[in-house]
């Protein structure tokens, strides 16, 4: 990746009491990416999100925000962040165009332009006078959304985004996240422990469990040599007998053959059988899903 | 903007005008039975007879040393009002202005000014909008000092209402005369009685922003204190009910505390400030006005140390 790197975590670390809680965490985000941080709950990521923000102080490590240290430096550090950090927990007695003129009056150099446009960005310009007890979660959502953005920030931290909205409000939001990174370019990390989503959404992903980061890397890369077809031929003795002569397989209890995927040879395989007298009635190229990787890699372990 | 929003100060001004209401109607009521019983109006004849009374009660035996003292030192004053020709409690509300304002000094203003305090940080930890507030661009001293700021201005703001509503209603029924009346100040409680050498003649509205001031301080010491709790117990309701319980003890404890010196550093005991304008005894000995404006100013210095340095450290959940 040659693009600028907006945030930059090294050796992160935190114990309370006597439990190391997150025991190094290192990685970096770049300009216009979505990065998922998945893990189970209570592997370390609203902790790691905390620090990130500033909420929680680190005990050791470094967080850079385009260059400014968190700790040094965190006024500039922080000009260049906005966060929802669980919930966005907005003033419910205030109309959600004060609100955000609250929280504006805090950064310098925003005015009601600014307001406007974030209301617009995210498509609250109807409501926007209302009281803020009277919207929708899903609207609180882009609220609290519209707050992170006043400042123009590089760096975009959403931890559990899609946390309480439904499938259209998931949705929604997974292209409203999409559409930052893409045309606007800032760097979105969103938490989950919710697989498919962070399949849809990120171009990277980091595992983490336990405090640690288990495995860093592209979505595409992690999948890829995980992807199967599902063979579904007759007679099956016959085809099974073809296909374990070609490559490795496995069996499914509904009576469907699984092969590796490899867009070469399948046109090959399925010729060899025809040739051989078996009718293939489905081929299905199966994605796999991060559920399987997941397990896989945290040895299906969750909370200690 | 965020304090307006909630009403709370609404809340308040209502219960200080009904309170105030009440107060006007007993104080009336208080004069018109006076009147009754004495069969005349002239404040020389009431305060008489109220000598008269306090002396009977000086013969009784039955009464400890130290209420006998208090009443003692109240008989010289009223003794000395008599004979300088001044009427103690001129009619009119802004006597009754002072009369409120002293009363309400140790318990209901702070209970007022506590409502607001305490709320202030731990709502933002209860709503979690806390978090929204510290990830700003903005250090975190900044944002308590601003929270500071509209404590400030709310206490400023209550202690006018509490001055405005009480001038208001009680004028209804007394007039609003009375700003020029003399008052005297002055007296100084020591081992052997009152000592008049330094006693003043002020004029009632002087004495009155005297007042104010001294109330505005307390309040402000009491609000830093609440305050304080506010930032290290999140929940506004354990926060509300520690400085309840330590007010109230306060006024429990003026009562009681007499022999047990050392108390008179506990802020409680020194929150009425007003009585030593007037030259009441002090509860404990050895207390007088710089003596308890030293003591709340350390409290209050010692509240605001503490709540910057834990906000600015800790780690928020």
């Amino acid at each position: 990746m040659e693009k600028k790197i907006t945030l930059s975590v090294k050796d992160l670390k935190k114990v309370i009491g006597k439990k190391e809680i997150i025991k190094g965490l290192t990685f970096d985000l770049c300009e216009g990416e979505v990065f998922g941080f998945l893990g189970p709950n209570g592997a370390g990521k609203t902790t790691t999100i905390r620090m990130l923000v500033g909420l929680i102080k680190p005990t050791s490590g470094s967080i850079l925000i385009c260059g400014s240290n968190i700790e040094g430096n965190f006024q500039k550090a922080m000009t260049n962040l906005g966060c929802i950090v669980e919930n966005p927990e907005l003033y419910p007695y205030l109309s959600g165009y004060n609100n955000l003129l609250h929280f504006a009056r805090m950064i310098e150099g925003i005015g009601e332009e600014r307001i406007k446009e974030v209301t617009e960005l995210v498509g609250l310009t109807e409501r926007i006078h209302d009281k803020v007890k009277t919207y929708s979660l899903g609207m609180r959502q882009r609220l609290g959304i519209a707050q992170a953005l006043l400042g123009n920030p590089k760096v975009l931290i959403l931890d559990e985004p899609t946390n309480g909205l439904d499938p259209a409000g998931i949705r929604e939001m997974r292209q409203f996240i999409r559409y930052l990174a893409e045309e606007e370019g800032l760097s979105v990390l969103v938490s989950s422990h919710l697989l498919s989503e962070i399949q849809l959404l990120c171009d990277r992903v980091a595992i983490i469990s336990k405090g640690t980061i288990i495995r860093t890397d592209t979505v595409q890369q992690l999948l890829s040599n995980r992807e199967r077809v599902v063979w579904h031929i007759q007679p099956l003795d016959r085809g099974r007998e073809v296909l374990r002569s070609l490559t490795n397989i496995e069996e499914t209890d509904e009576g469907t053959i699984l092969t590796e995927f490899n867009e070469k040879k399948i046109p090959l395989w399925n010729k060899q059988l025809v040739e051989a007298g078996v009718s293939v009635m489905e081929m299905n190229r199966k994605m796999p899903v991060l559920e399987d990787l997941f397990l896989e890699l945290t040895g299906g372990d969750m909370i200690e | 903007m965020k304090l307006i929003a909630k009403k709370r100060l609404i809340v308040i001004a209502i219960i200080i005008g009904v309170l105030v209401m009440l107060f006007t109607y007993a104080q009336f009521k208080q004069v018109q039975t006076q009147r009754e019983k004495l069969g005349t109006s002239d404040w020389r004849t009431i305060l008489q007879q109220q000598i008269v009374d306090t002396t009977n009660r000086l013969s009784s035996s039955r009464i400890t040393d130290e209420w006998k003292k208090q009443l003692q030192i109240s008989l010289q004053q009223q003794q000395y009002y008599l004979d300088h020709d001044i009427n103690p409690s001129e009619p009119g509300a802004p006597t009754f202005m002072r009369i409120f304002l002293e009363n309400s000094i140790d318990l209901f203003i702070p209970l007022m000014v506590m409502v607001i305090a305490s709320d202030l940080v731990s709502s933002e930890h209860s709503l979690g909008s806390i978090k929204l507030l510290l990830t700003r661009p903005v250090k975190r001293w900044k944002v308590l000092l601003s929270k500071y700021f509209t404590l400030c201005l709310a206490i400023s703001l209550i202690i006018a209402i509490a001055g405005v509503l009480s001038y208001l209603i009680s004028g209804l029924v007394f007039g609003y005369k009375g700003w020029g009346a003399p008052i005297l100040t002055g007296f100084n409680v020591t081992e052997t009685g009152l000592n008049t050498s330094e006693v003043k003649l002020m004029g009632q509205w002087k004495f009155l922003l005297m007042d104010f001031g001294l109330v505005w301080f307390v309040s402000i010491v009491v609000g830093t204190l609440s305050f304080m709790l506010s930032v290290l117990i999140r929940s506004t309701a354990a926060g509300m009910g520690v400085m309840l319980a330590s007010l109230i003890s306060g006024a429990i404890l003026t009562n009681m505390v007499s022999s047990w010196e050392s108390a008179k550093y506990l802020f409680m005991v020194n929150l009425r400030l007003t009585d030593y304008m007037k030259g009441t005894a002090p509860p404990i000995e050895g207390m007088n006005l710089s003596f308890s404006i030293l003591v709340l100013f350390v409290w209050w210095a010692g509240a605001i140390f503490v709540s910057f340095f834990v906000f600015t450290k800790r780690d928020v959940y």
